[in-house]
């Protein structure tokens, strides 16, 4: 095992990958010897070079396009989108492209693309360039969306990921590049669709993602000491959802409290609440509870953006409205 | 440039077939035999022809919304063509495409687009792919005047001309984008003159020239394979029909669709080509025409016969893998 960064877990496994897999390539902007607007990889170049590592002017849909085109004809693009917030320019070319074109060819054709692109934020960058906007993409049918919140699920999902021949929208975070975990040194993959049980308890149920997991870590911590047992579980893949796994907690706590940042608003938490209490309404003892952005867009004064994003203050405020504590 | 007769014979057939085709599906489409729409390319066979033949059958194009000329000249089947816009199991795609996405992907279509722009940066990929992959093979992207307006047209252009890759940018200009003429959407005269801005070669030649449009994708395609970059083509031609089959068409004037129609007809254009050189006599032709006529009418025999895909196969192919 070895301590690493979030960041240098994604350059492992993309580096791991390259050398695997001859048609894998990274394309995006400022990837090359800058390493990326987070720098995450850098000191790559060196190895893959320019061949493999494409620096790109700024136009986010033709790069994303071009990662189409590519995946059509048999290679393993990874796009890299510097700001989520920028996806948006890549709209057309992932919905309507990306998503569709195997199922409008009668599956005669496959887009192995993986577009990664870091989401959230907490550092001042304000409102465009702080979003999560990871439901729009599981509202796309033929999309596949994952969100890891630690360095041993960001590289063994970012590998699955290349190596998968769906195409799949990566959501990193921009502050989880700095933090830190253990990762295996022999070679290991995480499939997609198996979420993961960060803590176990048996009071409340609490499903976190990306960066949030880590305040719900806090949150439960904190809790503890008061005698209230949080389990927190990340989903890690957002579509395909492993339900099977929340719904098994859920009868085991009967509360629950979804956090992620993005505005509350048809964000995430909508979808995995309706499907709670589709499949497992008997078993809730109270309403499920989102604990999400507030619906603005995020504010640049720093007092006012950490009012516009979850923390564990608010996750454990809201674990007691549901407890009724 | 003097080409085989072989080739020669081919590109009539092709555009044969085309204009053939595209009459067919638009009576066939007033008779309701068609669920959709469809936006037919009468006229506009020479530039498909023409450039698709200059292809190398490896090569990749990237097609339009207006896409059954570019899937036929690529060397499609008529059949599974005909059944996929009647939504037929047999279909090239299932029937789960229709009109506008219809692809042949083995055979290097990668798909009509309804999306106008979004296939030239497609096509741009598949070089980079072909790249990547460490072939020779080039792509073609057709695209209209319209599509020159896109924000998708310009990156691509432009990512392509950065990244010196191997694609041949063929611009249709048929002059109307829907009921938009090109003098009013674009502020210089030809799609071609974009090209400077890119620094990539371009030319302008008359699209209904079967010939014209063959040579100068050939040389543009010699060009790519070896290395030089992208080019860009624009044929000007004009789309005899609506934009869609039932367009009320009160965006020009009849005179102005009989005039291309009677003195710029592709296939009547060819055919004098072919008659003065001495390649075919009238008989040859027509021999061709009827072969043609039967094809379709086979094609559209297959296509009518052919199965309803069941509820069953909605959520097929939606992913390659379960998780």
């Amino acid at each position: 095992m070895t301590e690493m960064t979030y960041s240098e877990a994604i350059k492992a496994a993309i580096s791991e990958e390259m050398r695997r897999d001859p048609t894998v390539f990274l394309i995006g902007e400022d990837v090359a010897i800058h390493g990326g607007a987070f720098g995450v990889t850098r000191g790559m170049h060196d190895e893959f070079g320019s061949e493999r590592l494409i620096n790109t002017p700024i136009s986010e849909a033709a790069i994303t396009g071009a990662g189409v085109g590519a995946a059509l004809v048999g290679t393993r693009p990874i796009v890299e989108i510097m700001y989520m917030d920028f996806i948006t320019l890549a709209m057309s070319q992932i919905v309507n492209q990306m998503a569709k074109a195997r199922y409008m060819f009668g599956g005669k054709a496959k887009v192995p693309v993986v577009v990664r692109t870091p989401g959230g934020g907490g550092r001042g960058n304000a409102a465009q360039h702080m979003q999560s906007l990871e439901a729009w993409f599981v509202h796309v049918p033929g999309l596949k969306v994952v969100m890891p919140s630690t360095p041993y699920d960001v590289k063994g999902l970012l590998k699955t990921s290349i190596r998968s021949d769906d195409p799949i929208i990566f959501v990193e975070n921009k502050l989880l590049y700095v933090t830190k975990g253990e990762v295996p040194d022999e070679e290991y993959l995480i499939p997609l669709g198996v979420a993961d049980v960060k803590r176990e308890g048996s009071d409340i149920t609490v499903i976190a993602t990306s960066r949030m997991v880590l305040f719900a870590l806090k949150a439960a911590e904190k809790l503890n000491d008061e005698g209230i047992e949080v389990e927190v579980i990340d989903p890690r893949t957002l579509h395909p959802l492993d339900l099977d796994t929340i719904l098994a907690s859920v009868r085991k706590t009967g509360h629950t409290v979804i956090v992620h940042e993005a505005p509350e608003r048809c964000g995430i938490g909508a979808e995995i609440a309706t499907q709670i209490q589709e499949h497992a309404f008997d078993y809730l003892d109270a309403p499920i509870l989102r604990v999400a952005n507030p619906n603005v867009p995020i504010p640049f004064s720093q007092s006012l953006e950490a009012a516009a994003i979850p923390d564990d203050d608010r996750i454990i405020a809201a674990v007691k409205r549901s407890l009724g504590t | 440039m003097e080409l085989e007769k072989d080739l020669l014979f081919d590109m009539y057939r092709r555009m044969k077939e085309i204009r053939v085709f595209e009459n067919r599906a638009g009576e066939l489409y007033l008779q309701g035999h068609i669920w959709g729409a469809v936006h037919l390319c009468s006229g506009q066979e020479a530039t498909a022809v023409g450039a698709c033949m200059a292809l190398r059958e490896d090569d990749y194009i990237t097609s339009t919304h207006r896409g059954h000329g570019h899937c036929i000249a690529k060397g499609a089947d008529l059949k599974p063509m005909m059944a996929e816009i009647f939504g037929r199991t047999t279909g090239y795609c299932y029937g789960k495409g229709g009109s506008m996405h219809i692809a042949d992907v083995d055979g290097g279509n990668l798909g009509a687009n309804a999306i106008v722009g979004d296939g030239i940066a497609i096509a741009v990929g598949a070089a980079l792919g072909s790249r990547i992959n460490g072939t020779d093979k080039v792509s073609l992207t057709f695209f209209g005047d319209g599509a020159t307006g896109t924000g998708g047209f310009h990156e691509a252009v432009n990512l392509a001309a950065v990244l010196k890759l191997p694609v041949i940018f063929m611009c249709e200009n048929n002059h109307y984008a829907v009921s938009t003429h090109v003098h009013y959407s674009s502020p210089v005269p030809r799609a071609a003159d974009r090209a400077a801005a890119y620094g990539i070669p371009s030319f302008s030649v008359d699209g209904n020239d079967v010939l014209a449009v063959y040579e100068a994708v050939k040389i543009a395609v010699a060009s790519a394979r070896n290395d030089e970059g992208p080019q860009f083509i624009e044929g000007l031609t004009y789309r005899w029909e609506g934009h869609y089959k039932g367009d009320p068409e009160i965006y020009r004037s009849k005179a102005e669709v009989d005039q291309w129609r009677e003195e710029r007809d592709p296939l009547l254009l060819y055919r004098v080509v072919l008659q003065d050189k001495g390649v075919a006599s009238t008989e040859d032709l027509d021999k061709i025409d009827e072969e043609v006529n039967m094809a379709i009418e086979e094609a559209i025999e297959f296509a009518e016969n052919s199965p309803i895909p069941p509820l069953e196969s909605l959520f097929d192919n939606l992913y390659v893998e379960d998780r």
